[in-house]
């Protein structure tokens, strides 16, 4: 009888323990929480969605109205939580992992994507619900988000990597931006910056490698083979590197606060005028409008230099893919909601209007109304419209593949190689070398 | 009945260590153990994980960077048992003397810092070392006439950084240990000592320092684990766990970023397992050289 009131107590005691953690642990993923009813009736299905861009919020916040007034049968709440961006990719790759805890709908930033796509990936296929649109969006965008030919992410712009020139700076040091066309010319034009204003022409990046992808798709070559092998001590990227350097031991280019233009510690930098150009992809206009209000009107797009005239003048950077989990409640839902909150024409408008992306829809390009709207935050931003720069090197907008070895050859570039070569002055085919070594030994 | 089990004089003790035993074998034993099994194995999302000997230690034998962190957290370990026993030790002691004044002040406002979250500390200090002219640690510089530097992104000054951000947050923690352990000390023996004529300093060395010796194993033991063990401050001071050459990676940082980052939790699992077993070496010598297993000789 006494064992019996032990067990008892055993199990009561355990009770409290398990009840007392598992209380805590349940509480909700972190990040900010906000529920869009979208004018949605007391039916709606409620689905979740996870992002570590806020804005991205507020497009699906304008694409929700739009669904549960043509949809009134099939009406959606969308509970939207914001998080940092490795906190989001942590807590969504242990979520998926375990089965338990991933939100209906979530963003994937293309860095971290070929970590989902490892094993069996546990998104759901978006093959049917993207076929209507396929005509009408850029392949190669959903290319980057697919496996064995199965589409799991929707994409969310082209990210048509452009230049962006401070016509104050440059003027002030006698430079029309116009007329750079290489980066011979982008070289003669920054020693002029330095020496008549003492200010830098561009950044020398150490955390980011959108530079690097620019100079390679211009040589036609990518950081991996088309078996998706890492091939980062080639004579492309060799080259890639020099110009690189050199424009640096000229004063042309030079290391900036943060690692890359797309940082908060660079935002000031470029905002003090410290800095005079960024090639970076288009969303960088968001940065502009959001964090460097002083340059208002002074920033001109252009195509980036080329190696030899001729070259392709961009390349696609970045990109989000959007995805449904395989445990999402109403998986049909879903996928249909996502296809038109990010595929439909209405939808690439409107990430134009409000994220002022490139949409994937090229269409939209020519749409004058919407790309010359004057009262657009981006156009009245930029001193000329992006647009007429987009539709320019429309047909020479190159990619950069994304293999599953991507995240890493990534992280050794930007954590290792770009320092050690801008940094510390290592020698740049040792730096290659070593960083094709190191790659090798972390995929084995 | 249920009152012969609440009186029980054999039960008794059972219940009241059950809660711990409880959350021992649940939060400790069995993930322990998981993890030892999982180091054995390749896991892939979505898929059953798969057992695949010792071909994560062997990885992990030829891992420049792993070996990067395990070298970078042993240093700073060293390096902050150097600065955070002797300094606390000493403030103790000046604190505890009796010409001491505003004790209570310079107690609360040495232990405050150990109130602030990491996580504010570490963006605080990260944004004091930038490299900016303007960040405060190079506006320092410059008012003496120094170069700015680029603290986050070389070895030596990283680690300062990292120590400076330690010393602030720790210091006044230790010197609560010791103090405790002076309180301990009987004033006879300081008197006796005195009316022998021992001078201060002797009385230090003789004294004071032999009887904190159960409190300084003790601060050593866990400032060995917590400075292997440190992860928060270096991801906070590089505003994510991927620092220029890896200067501020750390065993556990390694061990996130292939555990949760790079989802490759089973080779997270042994990096896991080689941190317990250098934890245990170190820590276990050193209990062993400091006596404390030894049988105590009345």
């Amino acid at each position: 009888m006494k064992k019996k009131w032990f067990i008892m107590f055993l199990v009561l005691a355990m009770a409290t323990v398990l009840g007392a953690c598992g209380g805590k642990s349940s509480s909700n993923a972190g990040g900010e929480t906000s529920v869009l009813d979208g004018g949605a009736g007391e039916n709606a299905t409620e689905l979740s969605y996870w992002t570590f861009v806020e804005l991205h919020g507020q497009h699906f916040e304008k694409m929700l109205e739009k669904w549960n007034a043509e949809y009134p049968d099939r009406q959606i709440k969308l509970n939207v939580t914001v998080m940092p961006y490795d906190d989001m990719h942590n807590k969504l790759s242990i979520a998926l992992q375990t089965g338990v805890g991933a939100p209906d709908i979530s963003d994937i930033e293309l860095g971290k994507f070929p970590d989902f796509l490892n094993g069996t990936p546990q998104l759901v296929e978006l093959n049917d619900v993207i076929d209507p649109y396929r005509d009408t969006i850029v392949q190669s965008r959903i290319d980057l988000y697919s496996k064995d030919g199965k589409n799991y992410g929707v994409p969310t712009h082209v990210g048509a990597s452009v230049a962006f020139y401070n016509t104050a700076i440059l003027e002030e040091a006698g430079v029309d931006y116009k007329t750079i066309v290489t980066w011979e010319d982008f070289k003669k034009a920054g020693i002029q910056v330095y020496e008549k204003t003492g200010k830098y022409m561009g950044t020398a990046d150490t955390s980011a490698t959108w530079q690097l992808s620019q100079l390679l798709a211009q040589q036609g070559s990518d950081f991996t083979d088309e078996n998706g092998n890492p091939t980062i001590n080639t004579p492309e990227m060799e080259k890639a590197m020099s110009i690189l350097k050199d424009l640096q031991d000229n004063n042309v280019i030079a290391t900036i606060a943060g690692g890359q233009p797309d940082t908060e510690e660079a935002y000031g930098e470029f905002n003090a005028g410290n800095y005079a150009t960024a090639f970076m992809p288009l969303w960088q206009m968001s940065r502009y409008t959001n964090y460097m209000s002083d340059l208002s009107g002074k920033i001109a797009i252009a195509p980036i230099p080329v190696i030899e005239e001729g070259m392709p003048r961009s390349v696609g950077g970045g990109g989000t893919g959007t995805v449904v989990t395989k445990t999402a409640k109403d998986i049909q839902l879903a996928k249909d909601f996502l296809a038109f909150a990010k595929l439909s024409e209405d939808a690439n408008i409107e990430i134009w209007n409000t994220l002022g992306f490139d949409p994937v829809n090229m269409d939209v390009w020519n749409m004058e109304d919407v790309t010359h709207n004057p009262e657009n935050q981006f156009v009245k931003y930029f001193a000329n419209n992006p647009f007429d720069v987009l539709n320019d090197i429309k047909d020479e907008i190159k990619l950069i593949k994304s293999t599953s070895a991507s995240p890493t050859i990534n992280n050794i570039l930007c954590t290792v190689t770009l320092n050690e070569v801008f940094e510390d002055g290592k020698d740049i085919k040792q730096a290659l070398d070593d960083a094709q070594a190191q790659i090798e030994q972390e995929l084995k | 009945m249920i009152k012969r089990f609440l009186y029980s004089q054999k039960v008794a003790p059972y219940v009241f260590v059950l809660p711990f035993v409880a959350v021992f074998l649940i939060f400790w034993v069995y993930p322990l153990a998981s993890s030892f099994s999982m180091s054995f194995q390749k896991v892939t999302l979505g898929q059953e994980a798969q057992w695949v000997g010792f071909d994560n230690y062997a990885k992990l034998m030829t891992d420049g960077v792993f070996f990067k962190a395990v070298t970078n957290s042993v240093i700073y370990m060293i390096l902050t048992l150097v600065i955070l026993i002797p300094f606390p030790m000493l403030f103790a002691v000046l604190i505890n003397s009796k010409f001491m004044w505003g004790r209570e002040f310079f107690k609360s406002s040495f232990f405050f810092p150990a109130l602030t979250s990491v996580v504010v500390a570490g963006t605080i200090f990260r944004l004091m070392f930038g490299e900016m002219d303007t960040s405060l640690m190079n506006s320092v510089l410059g008012f003496f006439g120094l170069d700015p530097v680029k603290f986050l992104k070389g070895q030596a000054t990283g680690y300062i950084a990292l120590l400076v951000l330690a010393t602030w947050r720790w210091t006044g923690v230790n010197m609560l240990y010791f103090l405790s352990g002076l309180k301990n000390i009987p004033e006879d023996y300081y008197e006796a000592a005195s009316i022998d004529g021992a001078s201060k300093f002797q009385q230090f060395t003789k004294i004071t320092m032999p009887l904190l010796k159960p409190t300084t194993v003790y601060v050593l033991t866990i400032s060995i684990y917590a400075g292997l063990a440190m992860f928060i401050e270096s991801m906070m001071l590089w505003n994510g766990n991927n620092s220029p050459k890896n200067i501020g990676l750390t065993i556990v940082g390694y061990l996130y970023r292939q555990g949760i980052e790079k989802n490759n939790l089973g080779y997270a699992a042994a990096v896991g397992i080689v941190l317990l077993a250098v934890t245990m070496i170190i820590n276990l010598s050193q209990l062993a050289f400091s006596g404390l297993f030894k049988k105590e000789d009345n």
